[in-house]
């Protein structure tokens, strides 16, 4: 019984990813849209965190569009994967559930 | 067909509309006959505080409307201890209603097993 959590503020910001990273659980994956793309990029505190995450068995996603329409370098993302529009539905397919974090 | 539906409610009461919004759609529910439970986290935790005096600010109080959550089947209301901890807030500086304080774990349990979220 898994679920998508969607976040879509800053973390540098605002605490939502903090709070979903706290409620997280195995098999669960997070995915980053809106300005919660700032938390993909390589290089920063956030960033770490996320690669973390992802080892501990927790797949993290940013969406595409929302990264290169902000000027983030796509390709420096790794581990975090990148998901388009359709990518996005297909998460939401695959978990019973979605909690967004706003 | 009853589902196991979790309202989670994360924002200050007064500050937004969002907490007032929660409590709408979890008593419209309330008359489809689902299985109804409500989830406080975050600053949402501030919306049980006792001694809430919104007539200040010519609000509705928002304390005066929870307890008749029991009165529509609300099955239980559940607090993220953490939340409360992290504000420097006690469980007898609450609104005195029946409530279930959870911690993270216990939270990421509830989640897995519901049905469907409303976020608010």
């Amino acid at each position: 019984m898994t679920t998508l959590h969607t976040v879509n503020k800053s973390p540098f910001s605002h605490s939502e990813l903090e709070s979903c990273l706290e409620i997280c659980r195995d098999g669960d994956a997070i995915l980053l849209i809106e300005n919660g793309v700032f938390a993909a990029k390589a290089g920063n505190v956030w960033h770490q965190r996320l690669a973390e995450t992802i080892t501990k068995g927790i797949p993290v996603y940013a969406l595409k569009n929302d990264l290169i329409a902000r000027g983030l370098p796509a390709e420096q993302c790794e581990p975090i994967q990148l998901v388009d529009y359709a990518g996005f539905v297909e998460l939401t397919c695959h978990h019973e559930r979605t909690q967004s974090w706003y | 067909m009853s589902k196991k539906i979790l309202f989670i409610s994360r924002h200050a009461p007064y500050g937004s509309s969002l907490a007032r919004d929660a409590l709408d759609a979890l008593l419209a529910s309330a008359a489809y006959d689902q299985s109804l439970a409500l989830l406080l986290m975050d600053d949402g935790v501030m919306q049980l505080l006792a001694g809430q005096n919104a007539d200040l600010i010519d609000q509705k109080n928002f304390a005066s409307v929870l307890p008749v959550l029991e009165l529509y089947d609300v099955e239980q209301i559940y607090v993220h201890s953490e939340s409360l901890l992290k504000r420097g807030i006690e469980k007898n500086e609450l609104i005195d209603l029946p409530l279930t304080l959870l911690n993270s774990n216990e939270v990421a349990d509830l989640i897995s097993s519901q049905q469907q979220i409303l976020s608010f």
